[in-house]
């Protein structure tokens, strides 16, 4: 099973995706820029295309938010 | 409604007010719905008598149900009213979506040929009943329609179950050995027997407005997300009969339902999609939310509870409708055996895993076009709206646009009392599977479907190759021990002297549907769904099969 690549995937070039990245919300509303992050989330998703991975990409992301009471609340609404 | 006319069914003073001797009927079903009144003919069909009751005496006031799946028609044919349906509902497959003013993609819901039923008939629920009413009528001693007929309490104990009738004649008791709540969502069956209906509401109201106009709106099935000429979320149309239309329209939760209802307020909205010139006159409208629930248990004791009164799901995907006439048509050839003794109760049971699966198939997917067309939040509403801009230029994005996925057969494999797949028989027919339709032609030379000679009994589908295979086939079918065993012989060459009813397969698709080598042989539930296969005829098998089937309900 494929895991979510944690080492450089870059190959050192690192500070040129960030560079590229923060430049790509320039000039843009805060919705817009939501909105750009979104498109790029859905993109690369897509891009990754296993399920296993992108799950795990979750997680890593929700980590360090998902232990707010408003979250927590959230869930159990549903 | 402009374009129906609605007929009282004569209420009649039932016999339990004379003073009569009680006795136990087999089966009452609660509500003349399509759920209910698919009960009582697939019942009636397989002998078993039933009583039906109604609190009305008329067929579905509004159209409510208009989209029938192909399988349920599979179904309303086994019953004997697809005919009806087919050809006065509109037939269609195509699915079209569009963002504002641009049409994203299409969908097809039956690419292939071959097949008797079309993907989807629209057709009114009104005229479903109808049919239905007429059709249960040919079953005058084996199905009383008791109109006027409300359930005001119930009751159970280990013999059956009694109901308490009001009439407007008074009120009395009614025995059954079995009880089908068929008494939709607010069912008061469940009410009575305190069964908590648990589920998910979601936050948004939606207009349906029914109109009849003479435009050339085409049958597909149209969706508009964020329309130009709508100021709501989302517009959908229906092409029903009568020329008469259906239009939905997402409102918003904020939405003041009772202004929405009223028909001029409905009408503007409608002419807003219609355009000048184009003549319209309002039918019907509605105001609805929705909510995504189901029954813990579809079978508490003897009372079975079918279609709404079980699982409620949002009408995107025409899982509604679809879903309670599947539940029927998994239901009664069991409660038949059960009450001819040829199987223990517990087989209900089976009823009740196969069918909370369908309903949460069903329910997740109702759940999901939901949550994409209602997002709740500024950033569920930016990754929406993602899915939407990228969809034009993304194949995967346009698969993520979801308008409703629409209802298809649910597959039971690997369900108790479904055998094991057999390696060496090739096609998707598994066992669980609904068996697939093909055309084939009777020894006489005339054209017929598959699915017309599976049904109603436990069925072994054949290949063979000629007479020497028949005659050892139908010699050695007394050694299955299957009681009412139908066997169909699959022939690719006609032989015409066959010991056993002989099909050919004159296109050669039940040879590639089902992986149709010689000897190839598949045991057949009497709802059309595959139970085994094997690559040669083996008596013993089959019957092991079936009585591993009976006797799989408390798996």
């Amino acid at each position: 099973m494929t895991h979510l690549r944690r080492d450089d995937g870059f190959g050192g070039q690192g500070d040129a995706f960030y560079e590229q990245l923060v430049a790509a919300h320039r000039n843009l509303s805060e919705y817009d820029s939501g909105a750009l992050n979104a498109r790029l989330v859905l993109l690369l998703a897509n891009h990754v295309g296993d399920p296993a991975v992108v799950a795990e990409a979750i997680a890593a992301a929700r980590r360090g938010l998902a232990a707010g009471a408003s979250g927590a609340a959230q869930e159990s609404a549903e | 409604m402009g374009s129906y006319r609605y007929r009282h069914y004569a209420y009649a003073r039932p016999a339990e007010l004379n003073g009569g001797p009680r006795r136990r009927h087999p089966v009452v079903v609660v509500g003349a719905g399509p759920v209910g009144l698919a009960a009582a003919i697939d019942l009636a069909q397989q002998g078993i008598a039933s009583i039906v009751l109604d609190d009305n005496d008329v067929v579905s006031v509004g159209s409510r149900a208009i989209c029938w799946a192909k399988r349920t028609l599979e179904i309303f044919a086994r019953l004997g009213v697809a005919g009806r349906m087919v050809e006065k509902g509109v037939t269609w497959q195509v699915g079209r979506v569009y963002h504002r003013d641009l049409e994203l993609y299409r969908f097809n819901l039956l690419p292939e040929g071959g097949h008797q039923m079309p993907a989807f008939v629209n057709l009114q629920q009104y005229y479903v009943e109808e049919y239905l009413v007429d059709r249960a009528r040919q079953f005058p001693d084996m199905i009383g329609l008791r109109w006027k007929n409300t359930v005001t309490g119930v009751r159970q104990s280990a013999a059956g179950v009694t109901v308490t009738v009001q009439t407007p004649d008074g009120t009395y008791e009614l025995d059954s050995e079995w009880l089908i709540a068929a008494d939709g969502a607010g069912s008061t069956v469940r009410s009575e027997l305190g069964l908590p209906f648990e589920g998910r509401s979601f936050e948004e109201k939606f207009l349906i407005v029914d109109v009849r106009m003479d435009a050339d709106y085409p049958s597909d099935r149209r969706f508009w997300f964020q329309p130009t000429f709508d100021p709501g979320q989302s517009v959908l149309i229906h092409r029903q009969p009568d020329n008469v239309f259906r239009i939905d329209f997402q409102l918003g939760w904020d939405a003041d339902a009772d202004a929405e209802r009223r028909p001029e307020r409905a009408m503007e909205r409608v002419r807003r999609v219609v355009g000048p010139g184009v003549s319209c006159e309002f039918e019907w409208c509605s105001v609805y939310t929705f909510r995504c629930a189901r029954l813990e248990r579809f079978v508490a004791g003897r009372v079975v509870f079918a279609g709404d009164s079980a699982h409620v799901v949002s009408p995107f995907g025409a899982r509604g409708g679809n879903g309670g006439i599947q539940d029927i048509d998994n239901l009664c050839w069991k409660l038949a055996h059960v009450l001819r003794g040829a199987a223990p109760p517990e087989l209900i049971d089976s009823y009740d895993r196969e069918r909370r699966h369908g309903a949460d198939e069903n329910i997740l997917n109702s759940s999901r076009t939901t949550t994409f067309m209602t997002p709740k939040t500024a950033v569920e509403r930016q990754l929406r709206d993602g899915v939407l801009a990228l969809a034009p230029h993304f194949p995967f994005a346009r698969a993520l646009v979801n308008s409703g996925r629409l209802s298809r057969p649910c597959h039971l494999q690997g369900f108790p009392g479904f055998a094991a797949d057999d390696g060496g028989v090739f096609g998707d027919m598994c066992p669980g599977m609904p068996c697939d339709d093909a055309p084939v032609s009777g020894v006489d030379g005339r054209s017929t479907w598959l699915l017309e000679h599976l049904g109603a009994r436990p069925t072994a589908l054949v290949f063979v190759a000629d007479r020497r295979d028949a005659t050892y086939i139908a010699e050695s079918a007394a050694a299955c021990g299957i009681p009412g065993l139908a066997i169909v012989a699959i022939t690719d060459r006609r032989q015409g002297d066959l010991p056993l009813p002989e099909l050919l397969d004159r296109d050669g698709l039940v040879r590639t549907r089902y992986g149709g080598a010689t000897g190839v042989t598949y045991l057949i539930r009497p709802d059309q769904h595959v139970l085994a296969r094997w690559r040669g005829w083996d008596a013993a098998a089959l019957g092991a099969a079936w009585r591993n089937c009976l006797g799989s309900g408390s798996a």
